[in-house]
């Protein structure tokens, strides 16, 4: 078979520290060939690029897109499972299996990711602290090992190599087909209670004690306001609308699903960015102001609950030419004072961040590289060329280190090997498993050079 | 590897006893820095420089190299990815100013000066891009000089040699456009070194810890050439179109 590869310069979601790959879109019959082909510096698999940092790029080395289409994914319906191959978006398969009254058991705050993607980064989302992240509810894995060889793994089945799949960053192997567990809903809308913080302590006793009734949970906060408003958010819950909670008329189109675009940001930008100081600002009164203090029970559709942004296409471009950071840790509970230190730490530093996100996670799996742990989860957009940022970035992650926090791989474009070491305790024993599938480093990435993973 | 907001992990500088190049190379580092290498025709006479920039975590280590040496480019390149792995920057700082009265007397001196700032600079600098293209990223800072903007009778044997350069670079950055990698070309005005001691400073002199801090910001922001100080850029668009007569006769030489 002919390997016809294009060279292209690659970046991550965040459009930093670019590289360049030789590239090609496979289907899962050529990827043996594809792989063969490959020199020293390896192979890689991506899908989607919304990785915000390099952990999709692979320099000098080979990237392959798999192809996959969501009509060929197979529903279930007695199981509640999908299987489905890597390549296929969520967005795919969405259009599928909500109007056949399923949805897909963990979605992050986009739906541009392939399945690939949510078993390689392990994935998680607002319903973390009740469900756990997106490896918890894979079944089977089909995986292409560095020999070519194809086995399939699973919690029961080779469960060392499959634990070490999830979150492995694509390191131990292709991933060619995931099987997972749905949630079956009745509707495709979701019931969302809005509760406005005034400041990150009124949040955090706020999710403390009432994350757990439901499904879903995240909060927005505003890190513009400083002192006794220091960290005032919103808090949005919500739950799968039930079907007798709609009037007659709207249940009669109960699954219906429409995700809609908006517009698209042209690739065309004003190097500085539209992300300043001014419009954070601005559009951060806005957005808590138009919250009520406390409102029960509105009807939110899954795109405009789980997924706001995907309405505007390519919205990484409006933080200009430097591109921008997506700086995600995590802190364990009775940490919450390093947290708050840390919140201020990035008000102070007065670099324009209009969405920042806070999570409480629930369990960890047993991935060794699994991101989420018992505790908080701090998220933080950052224009790239923010004076000073690199500074910041290093003494937060001192911080993250102290208190026993970890950043997660799957954004992660800054921190050093020394903070992955340190954050994820079983890193060794994930390196003892990787080697013994890749003893001759076939699967390589930019994200594992720069912090010594392999 | 280079990281979002610019902070590098392995640093070469060609040249490592060069106030400038080392001035960069400690610019650069950052709490993400893993290895800065010094290459240098005596690497066992740099050690306070190795002090001088050693930090925990960080590992300085001097290798022999010599610019002039270009059938051992190939080779040295090799050893250096081998033992220290991907280069992010490398700093292209080594030359030799040489002195115009000596050239004058003694035609192989200007041969020597020649041979060095210019063959050997273009020798690695294609087998350091070769390697770039390899690897898929990497930022290859090539020192100029404003001496060759245009030339003056008082070094025009060393101003030639970064004139040729300084063209050369150019075309070099052009042609690693897609490849990942990138070059970036620094034009210092007159620099208080080592190299300059005893001479008189020509107007808007500068020191090489500026040069660095503009080489490193010109470097983050993606810049293809780095004038230092900046109005140099100005006072040489001026300079370029002065009427000979006037410009022989310019009091710094």
């Amino acid at each position: 078979m002919e390997t016809d590869f294009t060279t292209s310069r690659l970046t991550g979601w965040g459009r930093t520290a670019p590289s360049s790959a030789r590239t090609a879109e496979v289907s899962r019959g050529d990827v043996a060939a594809f792989i063969k082909d490959s020199n020293r510096r390896g192979v890689l698999m991506r899908g989607l690029g919304r990785s915000y940092g390099d952990a999709a790029q692979n320099a000098g080395g080979v990237v392959l897109t798999l192809q996959g289409s969501a009509q060929e994914a197979i529903l279930d319906v007695e199981a509640g499972t999908l299987t489905a191959g890597a390549g296929v978006s969520l967005h795919d398969l969405l259009k599928v299996i909500v109007p056949r009254g399923f949805f897909v058991p963990v979605t992050p705050g986009t739906r541009f990711v392939t399945v690939g993607g949510a078993v390689a980064s392990d994935i998680h989302g607002k319903n973390h602290h009740v469900e756990g992240s997106f490896g918890n509810h894979v079944r089977r894995l089909t995986l292409m090992l560095a020999d070519g060889t194809i086995h399939e793994i699973g919690p029961d089945q080779n469960p060392t190599l499959f634990w070490a799949t999830i979150g492995g960053m694509g390191l131990t192997g292709v991933i060619l087909e995931a099987t997972f567990s749905l949630i079956p809903i009745e509707t495709s809308l979701c019931t969302v209670n809005t509760i406005r913080c005034r400041n990150i302590d009124e949040l955090i006793e706020e999710m403390s004690h009432g994350d757990d009734d439901h499904r879903y949970s995240v909060a927005w906060a505003d890190l513009l306001s400083t002192g006794s408003r220091l960290g005032r958010s919103v808090l949005w819950r919500g739950d799968h609308t039930k079907l007798a909670e709609l009037s007659s008329k709207e249940a009669a189109q109960a699954l219906r699903y429409e995700p809609r675009h908006l517009a698209s940001v042209p690739p065309v930008v004003p190097s500085v960015g539209f992300v300043n100081k001014l419009s954070s600002s601005l559009f951060n009164e806005l957005w808590f102001r138009k919250e009520p203090r406390r409102k029960e029970g509105g009807h939110k559709s899954i795109p405009s609950y789980f997924h706001p942004l995907d309405a505007i296409g390519s919205w990484n471009r409006l933080y200009g030419a430097g591109g921008f950071l997506q700086y995600q840790f995590a802190l364990p509970f009775g940490r919450e004072d390093e947290l708050r230190q840390i919140i201020e730490k990035v008000v102070i530093s007065k670099t324009a961040s209009p969405l920042v996100v806070l999570k409480r996670f629930g369990a960890s799996n047993p991935a060794p590289l699994s991101f989420p742990m018992p505790g908080w989860t701090l998220t933080v957009d950052i224009p790239a060329r923010a004076e000073g940022l690199g500074h910041l970035l290093h003494s937060i992650d001192e911080m993250v280190m102290q208190s026993g926090g970890r950043h997660y791989l799957a954004k992660d474009a800054h921190t050093t090997p020394l903070a992955i070491s340190q954050g994820y305790p079983r890193l060794e024993e994930w390196k003892h498993i990787q080697r013994s599938v890749d003893p001759d480093r076939r699967w390589q990435s930019d994200l594992a050079r720069r912090l010594e993973l392999i | 590897m280079e990281n979002a907001v610019g902070e590098v992990q392995n640093i070469l500088v060609l040249g490592g006893r060069s106030e400038i190049g080392v001035a960069i190379a400690r610019e650069l580092v950052t709490p993400s820095t893993r290895r800065v290498t010094l290459a240098c025709r005596q690497p066992g006479e740099s050690r306070e420089v190795e002090a001088s920039l050693a930090r925990n975590g960080l590992s300085v280590e001097s290798v022999s190299f010599d610019g002039a040496d270009t059938s051992s480019h190939a080779e040295f390149v090799d050893n250096v990815v081998a033992s220290g792995g991907d280069l992010d920057v490398v700093i292209l700082a080594f030359g030799v100013l040489g002195s115009q009265e000596q050239c004058d007397d003694d035609a192989q001196s200007a041969v020597k000066i020649a041979h060095t700032n210019y063959t050997g600079a273009v020798s690695i600098a294609m087998e350091v891009a070769k390697r770039f293209r390899q690897q898929g990223h990497g930022r290859l800072i090539i020192l100029s000089s404003v001496a060759g903007e245009r030339t003056r009778k008082a070094n025009y044997v060393y101003g030639s040699t970064k004139a040729g350069l300084d063209a050369f670079a150019q075309g070099l950055s052009d042609a690693m456009v897609g490849t990942g990698a990138s070059v970036m070309i620094v034009r210092p005005g007159f620099v208080h070194s080592a190299m300059t001691t005893g001479m008189k400073a020509a107007p808007f002199s500068t020191t090489p810890d500026v040069v660095a801090k503009l080489t490193v910001k010109g470097l983050r922001a993606g810049k293809r050439i780095v004038w230092t100080p900046g109005i140099l850029r100005w006072v040489f668009m001026v300079m370029r179109h002065l009427p000979v007569a006037i410009w022989r006769r310019m009091p710094m030489g």
